[in-house]
């Protein structure tokens, strides 16, 4: 039972807790688990969130960041006023809970079509773009000294790693050709500024409220690259949920994200910025070929996996939209 | 000869009894799987009705552009790789309608709901 080592952890860095309740699985494949629970203390209890490589899982796969580079830049986004949880507790052999850390809860809701259609929302809807604009500028200009270690990318190298992942499910897709074709023609070259870039800036990692956004989450696939690439993937419509003309997350304007952008003393680049949507369109559409290959090829084995496959399709009209719109 | 009923005839009686009987009943997260589960029995129908003919005009598309012969795999093989190396472009006639209605001919198998399908079926 999981209680157990928690509590133990927990009295160790959170004076005065008595104990935790309510340990629930939240989300988890077999290398990465998140957990909501409550630490117990005579002053209140305290919403915490575990987020952990389980006992036996090393180091992160491939694109990941790592537990301990996520933790690192929560609390840097943190202690530079952005909304950000705050790191409770990195986790240490002798937790006996794996790799990871403990965060504060936020409330709030990161379900996509609840954020679009719920009247909770209405109010904070119209104010988001420009917010995230401001937000995700903040995240690109922590402090370079502080960071960790992360992956460096370019356009170049992430149409690349995009081509090899497509062609090694051996499915030919011509519009993903076309789309890998339309990004090496259109490959703007390094960017005049590399920065800290989120890597998954959308729905699903920013918990809203009805007052806006309360926390950016899920820094698994942060690196050093184009700022411009958070600014498009945010725009890629399997992000609108159909609300297909409000390009920032099916809430707002392009216009009204950069000029969040601005506001926080960034400048945006708008045609960079159709490029990386672009990329994230075709990226999004080889992720679903490959929950497919996972969900073939084992052990899990779930519909839900399955039908994401089914899902390539809508990056294909999607990138036919973007690149070959018709008689308009 | 296999017997009636058919499979498409099967599936939507076990899809309908799946949505109308068992749905309203169950909460949580299983109640979200077995929407899933139900897209991908209405998905299969759809396929069962509209694949074949759409499948026969993509090859029929495809050995016009391309001048050659082959299974449906072959084909969309082939000229993935020509439009890898820019033999053929969007410039090239017949690519880009074909491309889209390939794609469109996916979609109302896949996710005859997604908006952008929808408002493509529009213009």
């Amino acid at each position: 039972m999981i209680e157990t080592e928690l509590r133990r952890c927990v009295a160790a860095f959170h004076p005065g807790a008595t104990g935790v309740t309510g340990a629930a699985k939240l989300s988890g494949g077999a290398s990465q688990e998140t957990w909501t629970f409550d630490i117990v203390h005579p002053n209140g209890n305290v919403g915490a969130i575990l987020r952990r490589a389980p006992p036996g899982y090393g180091a992160a796969p491939g694109r990941a960041a790592g537990l301990d580079a996520e933790a690192t830049l929560m609390q840097l986004a943190h202690d530079a006023g952005l909304p950000s949880p705050k790191v409770m507790h990195v986790l240490r052999p002798e937790d006996g809970l794996g790799r990871g850390f403990i965060m504060a809860r936020v409330e709030g809701e990161t379900i996509a079509r609840k954020i679009l259609r719920d009247e909770e929302y209405a109010t904070a809807r119209p104010m988001l773009a420009r917010q995230l604009g401001r937000v995700i500028a903040g995240i690109h200009g922590l402090p370079q000294a502080k960071l960790p270690k992360l992956r460096g990318l370019t356009a170049t190298k992430e149409i690349e790693d995009l081509s090899r992942e497509y062609h090694s499910f051996n499915w030919p897709r011509p519009v993903f050709e076309l789309a890998l074709r339309w990004l090496r023609d259109h490959d703007p070259g390094p960017s005049s500024e590399v920065t800290l870039v989120h890597g998954d800036f959308r729905h699903g990692n920013l918990i809203i409220g009805p007052d806006g956004v309360r926390a950016v989450l899920d820094w698994e696939l942060a690196h050093f690259g184009d700022p411009m690439e958070d600014l498009g993937w945010i725009c890629v419509n399997s992000w609108r949920f159909g609300e297909i003309d409000k390009p920032v997350g099916g809430f707002g304007t392009r216009e009204d994200l950069f000029a969040g952008y601005e506001e926080a003393g960034r400048k945006a680049d708008p045609d960079r910025v159709m490029f990386w949507e672009v990329m994230g369109t075709l990226r999004w559409g080889v992720m679903c070929c490959g929950m497919m290959q996972r969900f073939r090829s084992g052990p899990d084995h779930s519909m839900e996996r399955a039908m994401i496959g089914r899902r390539a399709s809508e990056t294909e009209i999607d990138l036919l939209r973007l690149l070959a719109p018709r008689g308009r | 000869m296999q017997d009636e009923p058919t499979p498409t005839e099967l599936i939507k009686a076990v899809a309908d009894f799946l949505r109308t009987e068992i749905a309203p009943a169950i909460k949580g997260h299983n109640g979200f799987k077995l929407r899933v589960g139900i897209n991908a029995l209405d998905l299969v129908t759809r396929q069962l009705a509209l694949a074949e003919a759409g499948d026969a005009t993509e090859a029929a598309r495809l050995k016009a552009l391309l001048g050659a012969d082959g299974t449906l795999m072959e084909l969309n093989r082939a000229l993935s790789e020509k439009i890898a190396s820019g033999e053929v472009d969007l410039k090239t006639p017949g690519l880009p309608e074909h491309l889209w209605q390939t794609t469109l001919d996916k979609l109302a198998v896949d996710q005859p709901n997604y908006a952008s399908y929808k408002r493509e079926l529009e213009t």
